[in-house]
């Protein structure tokens, strides 16, 4: 046996820490004293070596069962919440599951697996467990058709971007995410809270955003993540008066500056950052400048260990933060020859840094001219008085389609909707090729968020 | 308003979006004259299709784009609303 420690999840919840706990909107459970309880009634042991799918009604249940299954399956598999039913059979067939951990057994007993192991709110073990093997972490893209890619990871390279900062100074921080921790966003949170010595507090879907911040408050929480999108939502709601995190993190979707200024303005004292991430390819940079978009100088042979390029204008990572493979059979491979991870996210050079300007895969085509929608939503954006927009295609029988926006309007601005529509066009029109300014632009309530926290494009 | 003049009050408008010079607006003049370029009667169509809730250019697979203003006009006041 090689000499190199193992080291699991429980091998940071180190007894000296006070304190610690990881909340929902029902339930406080202490993390310190953890590690002589079971969430699994004291069947961990029956879960050695298997590949484990882990499927609970909520994140609580999902951590606690985490940091016991770390270091003992071979494989666990974290189910998000809004998991097609008609995708399991294809992923426990690829992932090769032998075992399930749920706190819904009925749910499970017809998927074809023997093992179901009952997870519940931690009680005293009998017996301490003890790391044994790395556990592979799978994950699953969060795309929106067709099964989900089964994305695996190992802890360490899952926490290559945590060590790499260092644990936070001060105060242990008090964590939070909009994210489901089941994703690989809300799982970075989990993870920095559990490693780097925290406390969590996790969303609880609906539930009013107005009570989600008022627990945010009252359990003190310090750091907190989220897709520009969702800080929209906080921003717009208005009830982000008494909330104070000192850091304030975005990821997922591209942060333009209006997000950043108005995060900035609402927490005057706080740092606000965005990272790039994705499932695929890891934790790449974050970006503290308060800027949109990132400096030239992170492209090329990198610092800890992550490497980035730009190839046909995407933007390209090798790292050892990000997953070692796509599984299953008919799996493709996730990076290229060079072991490359082509993110499919566009960037462009302007002066000394870069800018996102979209997916790939997003692109709108206006009569044979292309346009990523983010980059319309970015200038947009800018005016004061917009608090979202979503840029889409419409469908035209002389071009084939053309862009057209749909925009909500900070409070109390709709009675000026007909001058702000000119001085959103109007500035659309300094900053952009004519045809992707707006043909037509909406003012609308609300816009739809997906369950992993982003702008929804389907009809995009 | 009638179709008519709600296509005309478009027309001018997405002119002057786009920062087209229009010509006096004849039934006889040819679309082309107009100075809108395709982007131009896109956006013309999509407004229209919002505004009077049709679009006879999708309607009708087969119809051959209109090639004077007047022609244009009655695309639009030929479909059944």
């Amino acid at each position: 046996m090689s000499p190199r420690e193992l080291f699991a999840l429980r091998d940071h919840l180190r007894p000296e820490l006070k304190d610690r706990t990881i909340s929902d909107a029902r339930q406080i459970v202490p993390l310190t004293g953890l590690l002589a309880k079971t969430c699994l009634d004291g069947r961990l042991r029956e879960l050695s070596g298997r590949s484990v799918l882990l499927s609970t009604s909520g994140q609580l249940m999902a951590a606690l069962a985490m940091i016991e299954l770390d270091g003992v399956a071979r494989r666990m598999l974290l189910c998000p919440p809004d998991l097609d039913p008609h995708h399991v059979p294809a992923l426990i067939d690829d992932a090769e599951i032998d075992a399930i951990v749920t706190d819904q057994p009925s749910r499970w007993s017809n998927a074809g697996v023997y093992l179901i192991i009952g997870a519940g709110l931690p009680k005293p073990a009998l017996k301490l467990p003890s790391t044994e093997r790395v556990t592979e972490w799978l994950m699953l893209t969060s795309g929106t058709s067709g099964v989900p890619k089964i994305v695996g990871h190992t802890l360490e390279g899952l926490c290559g971007a945590i060590i790499a900062d260092g644990p936070a100074r001060g105060t242990p921080p008090v964590w939070a995410t909009f994210y489901d921790i089941r994703r690989y966003g809300g799982l970075q949170i989990f993870l920095r809270a559990v490693v780097g010595g925290g406390s969590m507090v996790l969303s609880q879907p609906g539930e009013a955003l107005a009570d989600h911040v008022a627990r945010l408050s009252a359990r003190g929480v310090t750091h907190m993540s989220g897709t520009p999108s969702h800080w929209r939502k906080l921003l717009m709601s208005g009830s982000a008066a008494g909330f104070a995190p000192r850091y304030v993190r975005l990821s997922g979707e591209i942060a333009d500056q209006a997000v950043l200024d108005g995060l900035a303005q609402a927490f005057p004292n706080a740092s606000i950052g965005h990272a790039y991430a994705s499932t695929e390819a890891g934790v790449g940079f974050a970006v503290d400048d308060g800027r949109e978009g990132f400096p030239a100088t992170l492209i090329g042979a990198g610092r800890d260990g992550v490497e980035m390029k730009v190839l046909d204008g995407s933007l390209r990572i090798r790292s050892g933060r990000a997953a070692h493979a796509y599984v299953g059979k008919r799996a493709a491979y996730l990076a290229d020859a060079e072991g490359f991870v082509d993110t499919g996210d566009m960037v462009e050079l302007r002066g000394d840094r870069y800018y996102f300007v979209g997916r790939r895969g997003g692109i709108i085509n206006i009569g044979g001219l292309k346009v990523h929608p983010e980059e319309i939503e970015a200038v947009i954006n800018r005016h004061a008085e917009v608090r979202m927009s979503r840029a889409k295609s419409r469908r035209s029988p002389i071009t084939g389609s053309i862009v057209v926006a749909d925009v909500i309007l900070t409070a109390g601005s709709a009675d000026r909707g007909k001058e702000i529509r000119e001085e959103i066009l109007s500035c659309c029109r300094a900053s952009l090729a004519s045809h992707k300014v707006p043909a037509m632009i909406r003012f609308v309530e609300a816009l739809e968020v997906t369950p992993a926290g982003k702008l929804a494009r389907a009809d995009a | 308003m009638s179709v008519r003049l709600r296509i005309i009050a478009a027309m001018k408008q997405v002119a002057e979006e786009q920062q087209v010079q229009l010509p006096p607006l004849a039934d006889e003049l040819s679309l082309h004259e107009t100075g809108f370029d395709s982007l131009a009667f896109a956006i013309l169509v999509a407004r229209l299709e919002d505004d009077l809730g049709i679009d006879p250019f999708t309607i009708s697979e087969d119809a051959a784009f209109p090639l004077t203003v007047g022609d244009f006009v009655r695309a639009y006041e030929n479909v059944p609303a």
